[in-house]
């Protein structure tokens, strides 16, 4: 009896936390498709919503920058990220260590006003010094990246301190140069983390608000900036049909993601099985 | 003898991202707190510089930091409404990470002792709110809780209430949209630290005839109070500095110190308070993470 009361809370507590994390999308793909402009009754179904979504040039002109933006601040993480993480792996002892694995790690703990007041600051400085570069998609991409090398980071070198070592020393006992060893054994070992820390970048880029509001120019506005201003006015269902589109989406691509991440695992173990296969099958002949 | 470039190699490795974190990280927070210590300007130029025009010597001001704590000349000490933010923002971060640890232990733990075929999934289902947007996630909160939103609608046909109840713009909305935002981040840490727990220790704690409550209390929870302390601190320090929420959720009774420091920047153009506040707020961050590495012992590498 009391078992069954355990299981049954167990479900119970899981289905009411779930119903929680997901109310706030059911919410937005059903009202989306509602016929007028209200969200506490379903007045019909409409797909006027998207219609005027496709029609909304802000969001649309937002939706590209965020893209563009997103692409090289993701890039961008990626490429630093993978750098820090090394660094912070195979380089146990230079000038200034403490310094730099905390400027790396920082990002994750600082308040996104401080970050985005801060590099603010630095480019009205900058600007005034050299009248270069104007607030807008640079800056705003020099801001994501700096958030998204700190994730990036955490996510490369815990792939890289649990890779095999003793493979990068028999390519080099085999002749290969340092940066044949890290392009030809390392990157290819640690690809699946960096391409991880890219997605998390992107993400990351696409979502933020914070600092794309301190680091944007005049008539420059993100994805998220142009929500912001809409969610802080009042009602608007064009938003929800952008979130519809996008929850979709994201659903997509993560699903896609782990089916690759699985069937890349299962490749590797049959490798190895057949390589340890072969090994015996030469052991024993 | 382990790989390991020759110096010119070496140099630009450490050089690429040190140079970068220095010039994008480290330089803007000196700069941040440069202006912290002056005093502010006209429209033109937001900021004196430190040192006389005339005389050429430094004079810090430390004006800006008065402010914050004192109110007027000679007023009465931490009674400012800077003060007021930071606190509320404190304790908005408090109520958040405890609400967080009160509905995700359970559900951590559930997870964490179901079917080990089933917890990826489960898994994937926490992380996959997550990835869509944050901001929308938030906005739809606003029409949920709304006065004639669904909550209320549901409310008012089920004859609970008689007419709808404010939750939009009070501190219920905060709570929820917070708690809501930042579960995940106290279900990983949980979740990573109970599915390594040897589950034996329970059944060993039942044969010597534990109560299963006790035996919760008295094995489980001490065996997970590293994850415990992890989740709590991964969602209390982003509260903390939390702006999107406060904007769309709060009212005018709710404001945090991220809003605060904003309209300095923007609406008031002070830019030496700005920056005198987003100093103070790097202060609240630090002290809590510091007794947190000081208790836990560990290395700086939070958990994402």
């Amino acid at each position: 009896m009391k078992q069954l009361l355990n299981r049954y809370f167990g479900k119970a507590w899981l289905a009411l936390t779930f119903l929680f994390l997901y109310l706030p999308l059911f919410f937005m793909v059903v009202f989306s498709f509602n016929s007028t402009r209200q969200d506490a009754v379903f007045t019909g179904f409409s797909l006027r919503w998207y219609e005027a979504l496709t029609r909304d040039t802000k969001i649309v002109d937002g939706f590209w920058l965020s893209v563009k933006v997103a692409t090289f601040a993701g890039i961008a993480s990626a490429v630093l990220a993978t750098f820090a993480a090394f660094v912070l792996v195979r380089y146990r002892r230079f000038i200034g260590r403490t310094l730099f694995s905390g400027m790396v790690n920082a990002p994750l703990v600082m308040p996104e006003v401080v970050i985005g007041l801060s590099l603010l600051l630095l480019m009205v400085g900058i600007q005034n010094a050299f009248g270069w570069p104007q607030r807008g998609m640079l800056t705003i991409v020099l801001g994501h990246t700096l958030l998204g090398m700190a994730y990036g980071m955490v996510v490369v070198q815990s792939r890289l301190l649990e890779m095999d070592r003793a493979i990068e020393e028999a390519a080099m006992d085999l002749g290969a140069k340092p940066f044949q060893v890290f392009f030809l054994v390392t990157m290819p070992n640690i690809m699946q983390a960096v391409f991880a820390a890219y997605l998390l970048a992107f993400t990351l880029s696409f979502d933020d608000v914070v600092i794309a509001e301190f680091l944007s120019g005049p008539g420059v506005n993100t994805l998220p900036q142009v929500i912001f201003g809409y969610a802080r006015r009042g009602i608007n269902p064009t938003i929800y049909a952008a979130a519809t589109l996008l929850i979709v989406s994201v659903t997509l691509v993560v699903i896609g993601y782990s089916v690759w991440v699985a069937r890349q695992t299962r490749k590797r173990e049959r490798e190895m099985a057949a390589a340890v296969r072969a090994e015996t099958a030469v052991l024993s002949a | 003898m382990a790989y390991s470039l020759k110096a010119p190699g070496r140099r630009f490795v450490i050089g690429v991202p040190y140079t970068w974190l220095v010039v994008f990280f480290l330089l803007p927070f000196l700069i941040l707190l440069y202006i912290s210590f002056v005093d502010m300007g006209n429209d033109i130029s937001p900021f004196k510089p430190i040192w006389d025009s005339e005389t050429g010597l430094l004079h810090l001001k430390y004006d800006n930091y008065y402010t914050i704590f004192q109110s007027g000349d000679g007023g009465a000490l931490f009674q400012t409404l800077y003060i007021e933010a930071y606190l509320r923002s404190l304790w908005y971060a408090l109520c958040t990470a405890l609400l967080c640890l009160v509905i995700g232990y359970p559900f951590s733990y559930f997870i964490a002792r179901s079917a080990p075929s089933v917890r990826p999934a489960l898994l994937m289902m926490v992380m996959l709110p997550f990835w869509t947007s944050f901001l929308l996630r938030v906005y739809a909160w606003k029409g949920i809780l709304a006065d004639q939103g669904v909550v209320n609608q549901v409310l008012l046909a089920l004859g609970i209430i008689n007419e709808p109840i404010q939750m939009l713009y009070t501190d219920v909305s905060m709570l929820v949209g917070m708690t809501y935002v930042y579960l995940p981040f106290m279900v990983l840490p949980l979740y990573a630290n109970l599915v390594k727990m040897d589950f034996r220790l329970l059944e060993a704690a039942y044969d010597l005839g534990t109560s299963p409550f006790k035996a919760f209390w008295l094995v489980t929870v001490p065996l997970s109070k590293a994850g415990i302390i992890a989740g709590f601190m991964l969602v209390f320090i982003p509260c903390v500095g939390e702006f999107v929420i406060p904007s769309l959720l709060g009212g005018p009774e709710n404001i945090m110190i991220g809003r605060v420091v904003w309209d300095e920047m923007f609406t008031s153009n002070n830019w030496p308070r700005a920056s005198a506040l987003a100093v103070v707020m790097i202060g609240l961050i630090v002290v809590p993470l510091a007794i947190y590495y000081h208790f836990t012992g560990e290395a700086a590498e939070p958990k994402h």
